[in-house]
């Protein structure tokens, strides 16, 4: 579920607000948004993507609140991690993040043990 | 509480997922005016958003498709329609390109441009883009609640609220409705499933839509345990292990569930993807970049370490149940009221086993491309009949029939969930476990008619499990009916498939539930 919203990254465009799927948050006035119902969050990440200074984080649990440092996680690197690695926006165009997706079939067949191409073992 | 928010349109849509995102750009590109709502955003709502979803892809070879359509026939075990097939293959393979310019489709290795997997919530970001420069007008976090009848029975549009502008109410007249509120898969944890209750089926119930296929609703995906991570492909490496450390065998061949549902019956089981070679594991967040995040944040190390899965239910999402569609137009049994996606019963495409990722990808697109272009005639044709007086339809959960004490909703969502999600319910049916189950869902059916809604600071939640609490109930009926096993619907005191019952078992009523079988083919006979 998310856990934080770091104060001095946010910007307070409260485009996390809006893109919610679950309106967990709540726009608060001259500040950062206020996780307001974090029983709701589904923990899809997808608030992390849409975050453009990569100011949320969201710890993988779903079934309890974790205790979150603010510093730990600013330390940890894992900020942002998530938009980078689906190379989104600004991460686009890096070929180290590039999208390979069609490489799905590719992971199944070798997994499983046959040739994609003829989809024979 | 402001005034209502009071808007008419050609094409009302309910729900911004895939089926809904193309059911509102293909009747705006028809020239209608479109508004769409969404409960959540437009974009991130629904489980294509966070998933990587595949479509049903075959060139058009008259050879390639016979075959593919085969090859799915085999696995549809007889309530699959020929028809819906070829159609689906043919609808996507003309439309998925014309996101081009909205989703940037990669090239493979050989230098190809791959059409058939898209990422959800570059997919969805996209249908959103192109359907706003279509001219779509979009409300988020503006869940319906209700829908709105004339007094010929047809549907005249819907009402609901603005849960992010101090709880607005809204009320949209139109032409046409089409419900594209997704599956249910009773509040399990699967990814981006949150939002999907019911509510659709609900609405329509109420206004005497029938429902089909409610039995096949037990598809279930593995995760790593306390995650919602359902994006299962690098499985396809896993070796599982037992508490004691014993290699468990190839438990997840063939991909059915219950192997390992019956493991985790007895304890904990263990993950290792060791098997994944190493060029794999460095690409692997380019293929799916979300699979290792949870691992990542938790220390652990998927590939040298084992990690403990458990199985998430799917309910009708990547299960196959939905409302009874009886044209080509995706109509439902009420005029004027459509179903696209997953709302929809998918049997006609994928039979008695899930379409999961593939023939669900290409139906939703489908079906929200058809139903579009249909309103959008629909509307040109009969006009928006704004002036006609109509009347809200909805009952459970928002108008209660008593006063006092109000029911929780929270409380009634846990029944609905203690039913319908343990393993041992869900995958190993019987039909005394179902009748049980029907018992005490009938029993809290009874509480909501009551006593839901009695609060109106809480009336989506309350919607909400009335829409969950009625799925539930006409899952388990059919699946007491269908006195067989077929498919992913395994009955343990019936194990084998019952040729007699080669038909579809269609669901009705609220608070009687009845259902009677039907021919497979009556939509294509029809048509004919």
């Amino acid at each position: 579920m998310i856990e934080l919203i770091i104060d001095d990254r946010c910007t307070r465009c409260n485009l996390c607000v809006s893109v919610c799927p679950t309106n967990v948050l709540d726009p608060v006035a001259d500040a950062k948004p206020r996780i307001a119902r974090q029983e709701d969050c589904q923990t899809c990440f997808l608030c992390e993507l849409y975050c453009q200074t990569d100011a949320i984080y969201v710890a993988p649990q779903i079934d309890q609140p974790v205790a979150v440092d603010d510093q730990a996680i600013v330390a940890s690197g894992l900020l942002g991690h998530h938009r980078r690695n689906a190379g989104w926006d600004e991460w686009a165009a890096d070929p180290n993040y590039r999208n390979e997706f069609w490489r799905m079939g590719e992971l199944f067949a070798r997994g499983l043990g046959f040739d994609p191409a003829t989809r024979r073992s | 509480m402001d005034q209502t928010l009071t808007l008419e349109t050609d094409v009302l849509v309910i729900g911004g997922g895939m089926a809904g995102g193309w059911a509102a750009i293909a009747a705006a590109s028809a020239g209608a005016s479109v508004i769409l709502v969404d409960k959540g955003y437009f974009g991130t709502s629904g489980v294509t958003a966070t998933a990587g979803p595949g479509h049903w892809w075959v060139p058009p070879d008259a050879e390639l498709r016979a075959k593919a359509i085969r090859d799915r026939e085999a696995r549809a075990f007889g309530l699959s329609e020929r028809v819906w097939m070829e159609r689906i293959l043919d609808e996507t393979w003309r439309t998925l390109p014309t996101l081009a310019g909205y989703y940037e489709f990669p090239r493979d290795a050989t230098g190809e441009i791959f059409y058939r997997g898209l990422r959800g919530p570059e997919y969805l970001r996209a249908l959103r883009r192109l359907a706003r420069d279509r001219g779509v007008r979009i409300l988020d976090h503006s869940p319906a609640l209700e829908l709105l009848l004339h007094s010929d029975g047809s549907v005249a549009g819907a009402s609901g609220v603005c849960r992010q502008a101090g709880h607005q109410s809204w009320t949209i007249r139109a032409a046409g409705t089409i419900l594209a509120t997704g599956g249910c898969a009773f509040l399990s944890p699967l990814l981006g499933s949150r939002n999907n209750t019911g509510d659709g089926y609900l609405m329509a119930a109420e206004a005497g839509a029938t429902l089909s296929g409610m039995e096949f609703s037990s598809q279930h995906t593995i995760a790593a345990a306390g995650t919602s991570q359902t994006r299962s492909a690098p499985y396809a490496f896993a070796s599982f292990y037992d508490a004691s450390g014993q290699d468990l065998g190839p438990i997840m061949a063939g991909g059915d569930p219950r192997t390992l549902a019956r493991l985790l019956l007895e304890g904990p089981v263990y993950c290792s993807l060791r098997r994944m070679p190493s060029d794999l594991r460095a690409a692997l967040h380019r293929i799916q970049p979300a699979f290792l995040l949870p691992f990542e944040r938790q220390g652990i190390d998927p590939f040298e370490g084992r990690f403990p899965v458990t199985l998430h239910g799917e309910g009708t999402i990547r299960g196959v149940g939905g409302l009874r569609i009886v044209n080509e137009a995706c109509e439902t049994s009420v005029p004027s009221l459509f179903a696209v996606g997953d709302a929809a019963t998918r049997e006609a495409v994928a039979g008695a086993t899930s379409g999961g990722g593939n023939q669900n990808s290409a139906w939703a697109l489908t079906s929200g491309q058809a139903a579009g272009r249909a309103v959008a005639k629909l509307a040109q044709r009969g006009g928006r009949r704004a002036s006609d007086a109509v009347r809200p339809i909805g009952e459970a959960g928002l108008r209660p029939l008593t006063g006092g004490a109000a029911a929780d909703p929270r409380e009634i969502a846990r029944t609905v969930k203690d039913e319908m999600l343990p393993f041992e319910k869900a995958l190993f049916r019987t039909g005394e476990k179902l009748s049980r189950s029907i018992s005490v869902l009938d029993s809290a059916w009874h509480e909501i008619r009551h006593h839901l809604g009695n609060r109106p600071d809480d009336l989506i939640k309350s919607r909400e499990t009335a829409a969950l609490l009625a799925t539930a109930r006409w899952c388990a009926s059919a699946a007491l009916a269908r006195n067989e096993s077929r498919g992913m619907h395994q009955r343990d005191d019936a194990p084998l498939l019952d040729p007699a019952q080669t038909h579809r078992l269609i669901v009705r009523g609220l608070d009687q539930v009845h259902v009677t079988p039907a021919p497979v083919h009556a939509l294509a006979e029809q048509a004919a």
